[in-house]
């Protein structure tokens, strides 16, 4: 007898649902061994009958509750609330659902100012006002999903790695927790470290890091120590996978953006990186955009517009 | 506490009123569909239906928005191509290069040959997957399996056809890990800069995605031939009147020869009748406007330059025009690689120029993904595709750049200025989507009248009209 799956998304960008397609390689393998009750992007499964909309939406009972996206608007929050009713594990899958991720930056503006530009000063836009019907009223802010509803499992990363998606649902169907392992990007990454001192300001990447065509990784100085803004030190492992591979980013000669959330939960990626830079004794005043630190970690209040973060 | 308000005075409706977990009076005569299914990202559909039972008004709902035009102000330009991919996670490389070529604008940045090629790559591989995607996993189940509602998905694809579903899935996740092969990830990816492409690719790497891109040219020949045989073929006439609608159109044409572009280019708006005329990405804004109605959070973008203002009426539209791939086929003189110039021209005989069936956006997919399979094989082949400079370094300075490139869904549009330091002072962006959000609604419109009659409605009903939404794969 398989489990039972809803899945639902949230304020996403359906990334992480691509990613759960990947899961099979060459097959559904991961998807055939659910049950499928409700997912809206493949399924037909609606809230409600046609002639009986109502604000108590219908969602089936199911074993696991799949949950990519942030919390924008409180449509979002119901059908939230009723996963969590409904499902006996909640999954928080994707950074936008465990940290808020790219939508939550956001929270550095008002809504009003987004109305303002959006729909009355946009270029070519015949100016408007806000749209106020049938449309949901937006929250607060853009919260993490376990800001709002109790989250049994959490796997970061925008989107997860499919290899570490199979691995989390494999466990929930044999009903054993998983432990990942505690280490940061850097910890994984096999780029050449040569040691502290060489680098005093940084740079923008706005020129490709140096790096043998065809030469591997390894022979790559690390791109930290080339002068280039790398979120490594301060972001969770698991790009790659479950095979070890190098970063994502670091294989594209990319330095790290930060995509997986802080090394441990709770952690703050922009406190840490000043941290870790001024460790090895880098200015960190002229940073170009210290904020975007946290441009996947911008719930939990960590990007407040009306109490911006001053790290010094 | 419930807490109506009333709306639309005309209809004297009442809508849920925007609070919290508050019941939500139905009216009689109101049909919701919620979620619409088998697409990407969130909508909802009303039809209201008249004191005869007949259909007043139908109407295709965004119901929230992230912000994305907001939050980019302030942030240094070359991080922002890295940021916009989070728009759509089945489309980030249109949104990552448009972004990119937006900067270059702003910084005055030329990009060299290998870099523009490997950009070309990773656009036609992205589309590959799409529209396996969009054709087989969530538009296909209404055409290929039995139409019960539970077996209506990929599953049952899986299930009632199992050979064609292994090779459907294998396809799309083979476009998937080409793009990883070279660019280090498939879904957001980092891999274009500002200037060019972040790494050239290695000899090597090349010989192996084009093995894989042969396999791939085979599966999109099978592809069109089977769901000739099997699905265009029997569309009978009420299918190919569903949900249509008489429309312009605009994509991005080659301007040498106008032939069909999914990277560079310029962009050709064409009346119903046939007639186009061309502008760059920077003069967007003399020919396309945005209408903002009550009912959505996205824009609707309309064709200003005709002079004609908006309307979605169904017997009187004005300044409605189409993207996506039936927009491409329609405007652009030839596809240039030779198999899917060879199914434009059978098309082009079947449908005429424009086709204007919403149902025929299914057959202009496929023959898209064939042209972009042979796109993939063309590039590989060329040898300057490894050459080892695939990057001019970037300026950070004041300016403005429009960066165009044709997403899955249509044109993008992204608008940026920067100041002298090369941050973000202002950010327009138009999806692919949004340019299609007038016609959907019209489309959804049309359907729903022609097929509810007395009030009386269907589960199959419905899915026509959500149908008519899908084969614009939103």
């Amino acid at each position: 007898m398989s489990l039972t799956l809803c899945s639902e998304a949230l304020s996403g960008c359906t990334g992480c649902e691509m990613a759960l397609l990947n899961t099979g390689g060459g097959s559904l393998g991961l998807l055939d061994k659910f049950e499928i009750v409700h997912m809206p992007l493949l399924m037909d499964h609606k809230y409600f009958g046609c002639r009986d909309a109502t604000s108590e939406i219908h969602i089936p009972k199911a074993c696991v509750g799949l949950i990519t996206g942030g919390l924008r608007n409180e449509g979002q929050l119901r059908i939230a609330e009723k996963m969590r009713l409904q499902c006996r594990v909640i999954v928080a899958l994707g950074t936008c659902a465990a940290y808020g991720g790219i939508p939550a930056l956001m929270n550095l503006f008002e809504d009003a100012d987004l109305f303002r530009r959006y729909y009355r000063s946009a270029e070519g836009t015949d100016a408007a006002p806000n749209p106020s019907r049938v449309v949901q009223p937006f929250l607060e802010r853009t919260f993490a999903l376990d800001e709002k509803i109790a989250v049994d499992v959490t796997l970061p990363g925008c989107p997860p790695h499919p290899d570490r998606i199979s691995a989390l649902m494999e466990s929930i169907i044999d009903g054993r927790s998983l432990e990942w392992p505690l280490q940061s990007v850097c910890d994984s990454c096999p780029t050449k470290r040569e040691g502290k001192g060489g680098v005093q300001r940084i740079r923008r990447f706005v020129r490709n890091a140096r790096h043998q065509v065809q030469g591997p990784l390894s022979e790559m100085r690390c791109l930290l120590e080339q002068g280039f803004l790398c979120m490594g030190p301060v972001t969770v492992a698991g790009c790659a996978g479950m095979d070890g591979g190098p970063p994502r980013c670091i294989e594209a000669r990319v330095p790290c953006r930060g995509c997986h959330g802080p090394v441990r939960k709770g952690g703050n990626q922009l406190m840490d990186i000043l941290n870790a830079l001024a460790s090895n004794g880098i200015d960190t005043k002229d940073l170009p955009d210290r904020l975007l630190s946290l441009r996947f970690s911008g719930a939990h209040d960590r990007l407040n517009r009306r109490r911006l973060p001053k790290p010094d | 506490m419930t807490e109506f308000e009333r709306l639309d005075p005309h209809k004297g409706v009442f809508m849920m009123r925007q609070t919290k977990a508050e019941p939500f009076c139905a009216s009689a005569k109101e049909i919701t569909i919620e979620p619409v299914t088998r697409i990407e990202g969130h909508a909802r559909i009303g039809v209201m239906l008249d004191d005869s039972g007949g259909v007043a008004w139908a109407r295709f709902h965004i119901t929230s928005m992230r912000g994305f035009e907001k939050f980019l102000e302030g942030r240094p330009a070359e991080e922002v191509p890295g940021i916009v991919t989070r728009i759509c996670g089945i489309c980030p490389w249109q949104h990552h290069l448009a972004a990119n070529k937006a900067v270059e604008g702003c910084f005055g940045t030329e990009v060299p040959p290998a870099g523009r090629l490997l950009r070309e790559l990773s656009q036609a591989l992205a589309h590959i997957g799409d529209k396996v995607l969009h054709f087989f996993f969530l538009a296909g189940p209404d055409f290929l399996v039995d139409s019960n509602r539970h077996a209506r998905n990929i599953f049952g694809i899986a299930s009632q056809a199992p050979e064609l579903a292994k090779r459907v899935v294998q396809t799309r996740y083979r476009a998937q890990m080409m793009l990883e092969k070279f660019a280090g990830r498939c879904i957001h990816p980092d891999a274009i800069v500002p200037g060019g492409f972040s790494r050239p690719m290695s000899c090597v790497e090349r010989d192996e995605l084009h093995a894989g891109a042969l396999d791939q040219l085979e599966f999109a020949r099978f592809a069109l031939d089977f769901a000739k045989e099997r699905v265009f073929s029997r569309f009978d006439a009420e299918l190919m009147r569903l949900g249509e609608i008489d429309t312009g159109f605009l994509a991005m044409v080659n301007p040498e020869d106008g032939a069909l572009s999914l990277s560079e280019g310029v962009l050709r708006l064409m009346r119903p009748e046939g007639s186009y005329h061309e502008f760059s990405g920077r003069e967007y804004t003399d020919f396309l406007g945005e209408h903002v109605e009550p009912w959505s959070y996205a824009k609707l973008p309309y064709a200003r330059g005709w002079g004609e203002g908006f309307s979605m009426d169904l017997d009187d539209p004005r300044g409605i025009y189409r993207t996506n791939c039936l927009a491409r086929l329609n405007v652009a003189d030839r596809i240039p690689t030779p198999l899917a110039q060879a199914e434009l021209l059978e098309f082009r005989s079947l449908f005429g120029r424009p086709a204007q069936s919403t149902m025929l956006y299914h057959q202009a997919r496929l023959i898209e993904l064939l042209y972009c399979c042979e796109k993939v094989v063309e590039l590989l082949e060329d040898p300057r595709i490894t050459a080892e400079h695939v990057q001019n370094v970037a300026v950070p300075k004041a300016g403005r750049g429009v960066g165009c490139v044709e997403a899955p869904r249509g044109t993008l549009i992204h608008d940026y200025s920067t100041d002298e330091d090369g941050f973000i002072t202002r950010a327009n962006l138009i999806v692919g989507t949004t340019h299609n959000l007038a016609p959907i609604n019209m489309s959804v419109t049309r359907v729903a009248r022609d097929l509810i009659k007395n009030g009386e409605v269907t589960e199959e009903m419905l899915n026509r009209i959500e149908m008519a939404v899908r084969a614009y794969d939103p």
